[in-house]
């Protein structure tokens, strides 16, 4: 027997289109696994040229998902442009009200389509079922909260951007609209409902993560640093705040850095098989310095949520591991529906704020000609750094996507399921499966990772040893 | 003045006077004939084509034609409409309009024709032609990415603020507007103010760091389609 090469392309379930490649050897054992992003894009080539107040609103087509982190990252880095330090009240909690209704969406989304199939039914159950129409059928009531719950985030998001996708409301400076009286109760009609479901949603990824505690806890789980912003008193805070970097056991590694100077403490990699680069903390270097972003690593950074029913679940997921960072891969849809419910506590704190009804829209300060913009995407710490130059138009863009950020933890995963699952074993769809659940553990959007062109869905290959490909299986 | 006289459009009597064009008899009628180059303020110079009626059973340029007493004028029609519909087309491959992160979007004089015709997507091959951004300007940008050649701004300059900023250069394809300055338009006389600064139809020439922030719902055309203005408004 030859080794081989298994390719699992497309990978499905997941934002953007990429591939894993398996190896294995004479004995059929896992000798490497990696996830490959084959998408490639040009936004930080193309955007050059393009006058500053543009790029809000061209680089969000990045993504149909969560273009609005785009929107607003840029949006928040043009401030800086535009020499604004501070918003007017109203802008400020128009664009938060906007990036809480798009996290709600998005983890809605995720959690409800794209994972569900796999927690309600298992990882290797029929593919014939295993997917959103089968839970539709099966769970009709959970399919109709994830679409509502999901719709809700999506006219938050046309009433503070304008449009459901795709949106123009942030403009360098502030924000192009505020929030008017027949919005605001439209939304409000519906808030208990949405809170009732998010408490819902999160009693099922934690009931399924201390249920199926000694399985997860080795499914594709490993020590990890984690980064995300948080607030100046160490709240999280999804729109704005400082850099904080944690080991494994929770030590600070750096806290409260202005990420204006993030690339100090950042830097990336570039390796030959993927068009993915690979960020590290420079202090570390690119063998120890990677790190998580995400639910799991905010809710791993933060000292405390200020909302009381997720800093409550907070505490609840905390003390799972005594307090200490939890670093399983699977415990990222618990952490995941932590922060759907506070978006939906910070959704109803927001609305009941009459800031939103101001008119104080914009600011303009003294021109500069560099900024970087940060908040935390559904999937994690985003950056977008620019350089602007005195006739307007952008010379240099820098984005490093959340998904980037989790590429080596993906491929970590993706090689420790491989090898626990797959070594030995007879390929069959079911168990390269459990490769994808842990991709998607991540939430990746392989779109935004790559800032790609192309279409979505992944693929997995089996190789021998000579790199001929013996099995090959492709959804999408 | 009593020069009246009667013209047919598509089948509809209406009264004009002498020395109206068929594009102004039409618009004091309440008939709306998409145009792009014309111009209320400007005098018209029958480039776009986009206002070709059939006169009589010839194809004219309205906004240059003359009415003349018993004209026969066809406008509204499924042939006129398909013409259009390339010329606009047409427009569309030949520059890099890119409306979806366009600030002129919802504002955009071409773009509402595309949607009044029913244009969602191309015919035509995109040319993706190389263009350049003159951004040396402090407070307008020239984006040749957009423009349509309909010349408006190189009139506007002329008639309206007496000045000579634009002017047509190249041939054919490679025809584009120049700017009569050392090298750019930041080196002419061009001011914010001028009425060449917002008489683009399109978003070749926009005034810098203002764009985006007029919300969806309160743009141009969110509203109504483009010429309704006109259907509405009859002054004749």
């Amino acid at each position: 027997m030859t080794t081989r090469k298994i390719t699992i392309e497309p990978v499905s379930r997941v934002e953007g289109h990429g591939k894993v490649t398996i190896l294995l050897d004479e004995e059929g054992q896992v000798s490497q696994a990696r996830l490959h992003i084959v998408e490639f894009r040009g936004f930080e080539r193309f955007i050059q040229g393009r006058p500053y107040w543009e790029v809000p609103v061209l680089v969000q087509r990045l993504c149909g998902i969560c273009p609005v982190s785009h929107h607003l990252a840029a949006a928040k880095a043009m401030d800086g442009i535009v020499g604004v330090d501070q918003l007017t009240p109203t802008a400020e909690k128009m664009r938060r009200l906007m990036h809480y209704g798009q996290t709600l969406q998005s983890h809605a989304l995720h959690f409800f389509h794209l994972v569900s199939p796999d927690l309600l039914f298992g990882f290797d159950a029929d593919v014939a079922i295993r997917n959103v129409i089968g839970v539709a059928q099966k769970f009709p009531d959970l399919a109709v909260q994830g679409v509502m719950m999901r719709k809700y985030g999506q006219e938050i998001i046309k009433a503070t951007a304008g449009k459901k996708i795709h949106g123009t409301g942030a403009v360098p400076g502030g924000i192009n609209k505020n929030l008017s009286i027949a919005e605001r109760d439209g939304f409000l009609k519906d808030l208990d409902q949405m809170l009732e479901w998010s408490r819902a949603a999160l009693k099922i990824a934690k009931d399924y993560t201390v249920e199926h505690l000694e399985t997860l806890a080795d499914f594709g789980s490993f020590d990890s640093n984690h980064l995300s912003l948080v607030r100046e008193d160490g709240a999280m805070d999804l729109y704005h705040g400082n850099l904080r970097a944690i080991t494994k056991d929770g030590d600070k590694i750096f806290d409260q850095v202005d990420y204006q100077s993030y690339y100090k403490y950042i830097a990336e990699e570039v390796r030959s098989w993927s068009y993915m680069k690979f960020p590290f903390i420079s202090e570390l270097g690119p063998e120890d310095g990677w790190y998580r972003v995400g639910p799991l690593a905010r809710v791993n950074t933060c000292d405390f949520i200020d909302t009381p029913e997720a800093e409550s679940a907070r505490q609840e997921f905390m003390a799972l591991t005594n307090g200490k960072p939890n670093n399983i891969t699977m415990a990222y849809h618990w952490a995941r529906m932590i922060e759907l419910l506070h978006a939906v506590e910070k959704i109803k704190e927001l609305l009941n704020d009459s800031d939103l009804q101001g008119s104080d829209l914009m600011v303009k300060g003294e021109r500069r000609g560099e900024s970087v913009g940060l908040l935390e995407a559904p999937r994690g710490t985003l950056f977008h750094h620019y350089k602007v130059d005195e006739n307007d138009q952008v010379t240099m863009a820098n984005l490093i996507v959340s998904t980037t950020s989790n590429n080596v933890p993906m491929n970590l995963a993706v090689e420790g399921v491989a090898k626990k699952y797959l070594s030995g074993m007879e390929i069959t769809e079911g168990l390269l499966n459990h490769v994808e659940v842990a991709i998607r553990a991540y939430d990746p959007c392989l779109s935004c990772a790559t800032h790609a062109l192309g279409q979505m869905p992944l693929v997995v290959e089996l190789h021998d040893s000579q790199g001929n490909i013996v099995d090959q299986r492709s959804r999408g | 003045m009593s020069d009246k006289i009667k013209i047919t459009i598509d089948g509809k009597a209406i009264e004009a006077e002498l020395g109206q064009t068929i594009l102004e008899a039409a618009d004091a009628a309440g008939i709306y004939i998409p145009r792009l180059c014309a111009h209320k303020d400007l005098l018209p110079i029958g480039s776009c084509r986009v206002c070709t009626v059939i006169v009589d059973g010839r194809p004219q340029a309205s906004c240059v034609k003359p009415v003349m007493d018993g004209m026969v004028i066809e406008n509204d029609t499924e042939e006129l409409l398909q013409h259009r519909r390339n010329i606009i087309d047409m427009m569309f491959v030949e520059g890099n309009h890119f409306c979806m992160f366009c600030e002129k979007s919802g504002n955009c004089e071409l773009q509402a024709l595309a949607y009044r015709f029913g244009i969602t997507a191309p015919q035509y091959p995109f040319q993706f032609p190389e263009k350049d951004v003159d951004a040396s300007h402090p407070d307008i940008l020239l984006d040749h990415n957009r423009c349509i050649m309909c010349a408006r701004c190189v009139r506007a300059s002329q008639e309206l603020d007496g000045k000579n900023v634009f002017q047509s250069i190249g041939r054919g394809f490679d025809r584009k507007i120049g700017v009569n300055g050392e090298k750019a338009l930041g080196d002419t006389d061009m001011d914010v103010n001028d009425k060449a600064a917002d008489i683009c139809p399109v978003g070749c020439i926009i005034k810098k760091r203002v764009g985006f922030e007029t919300p969806y719902g309160e743009r141009l055309y969110d509203k109504e389609p483009i010429g309704s203005d006109i259907e509405k408004g009859a002054t004749a």
